[in-house]
């Protein structure tokens, strides 16, 4: 695995970017993670309260472990992940090769505008990370 | 792979303890959560299945303390260790700067800690990673049982088993009774730490 060095201006953008297009529409919290569960970037309202260590660990699991269900199907990995809670739910979605975008939003959020949102995220955190999709 | 906030001047590192089925690698985990103090333990995570195996992993973050200025924080994660779970362990294995195999000293389970150990090699490959190069060390557990009446492995027969390629430290370790659980977590953490260091930070 080669490096990839992040500077804290790029950090600092990819957080405003996340702030601006899913906290200000009202998402409770998103974490930016690796796919070894580290936590790259955090951002939103409830962080004190969330064992982000945690959820960011199994994170990265579940997305392991459903790219092996994938492969069963004969499909590489599923590029998103949605699970749907009685008031809150989240929703995975793959970042480049190695990052996972991590949302946690209420049922006063639609899963279209945090999907939109998200993939839009997405797209400029690759083009701000230089990993972009060739 | 360990993670360097410059920012915040944080290095996070990943230890995996690795080894066959019930040899007590969660049992290393919750001696450590139980030991240390709130401020150093983070909330240990497991998930297992009845009957006490791990299905997935078990997660424990700690804070270490500060090295020239970083603060130096660990992760130290399980693998299920039973066969059938290789998917399973080989994602676990991502990322990860240092290793724990941790033997069991039941005669019994002699194949099983070679074939285990050939399973790290393994899953170790397939992330580029050479056995021979990330820091790992041994723990030869369940010494406690070496004057029961159940027949046990010597620390020769282990030794020659596990460690002839490798020659690490091994240390010997009764994880119930915390014998050998931080001698083996001390030296772990400060071989992974000078290695992601130097990996990261001073070759540069």
């Amino acid at each position: 695995m080669s490096d990839l060095v992040l500077t804290a201006p790029i950090l600092e953008e990819t957080r405003q970017h996340i702030e601006k297009q899913l906290v200000e529409a009202g998402v409770h919290t998103v974490l930016l993670i690796d796919e070894a569960g580290n936590v790259i970037a955090s951002s939103g309202r409830d962080l004190d309260k969330l064992d982000t260590t945690a959820l960011a660990a199994l994170a990265a699991a579940n997305f392991g472990a459903t790219a092996q269900i994938a492969k069963l199907i004969g499909e590489d990995d599923f590029s998103l992940l949605f699970h749907k809670g009685k008031r809150d739910s989240i929703h995975f979605s793959k970042v480049g090769d190695k990052f996972i975008l991590v949302t946690v939003f209420g049922d006063d959020v639609s899963l279209g505008l945090v999907r939109l949102r998200v993939a839009e995220v997405a797209k400029t955190i690759e083009k701000v990370f230089g990993i972009e999709k060739v | 792979m360990a993670l360097i906030d410059l920012s915040r001047r944080e290095i996070h590192c990943k230890i995996v303890y690795y080894g066959p089925g019930r040899c007590g690698k969660t049992t290393n985990l919750i001696y450590i959560y139980n030991a240390m103090g709130d401020k150093t333990r983070g909330k240990m995570l497991t998930i297992e299945t009845k009957g006490d195996r791990t299905l997935f992993f078990d997660l424990l973050p700690l804070n270490l303390g500060k090295v020239k200025g970083f603060d130096i924080r660990i992760q130290l994660y399980t693998v299920p260790g039973q066969t059938i779970y290789e998917a399973t362990r080989k994602l676990v294995l991502k990322g990860v700067d240092g290793i724990v195999f941790v033997a069991d000293s039941l005669k019994v389970r002699q194949t099983k800690n070679k074939e285990s150990l050939e399973d790290l090699k393994k899953n170790l490959q397939a992330y580029a990673l050479d056995i021979m190069e990330i820091p790992v060390i041994l723990q030869y557990n369940k010494r406690d049982l070496v004057n029961s009446p159940i027949p046990t492995l010597t620390i020769d027969e282990l030794q020659q088993d596990l460690n002839q390629e490798l020659q690490t430290t091994y240390f010997e370790a009764a994880a119930v009774k915390g014998i050998g659980v931080f001698e083996t977590l001390k030296e772990i953490s400060k071989r992974t730490v000078r290695y992601v260091a130097q990996k990261h930070l001073l070759g540069k």
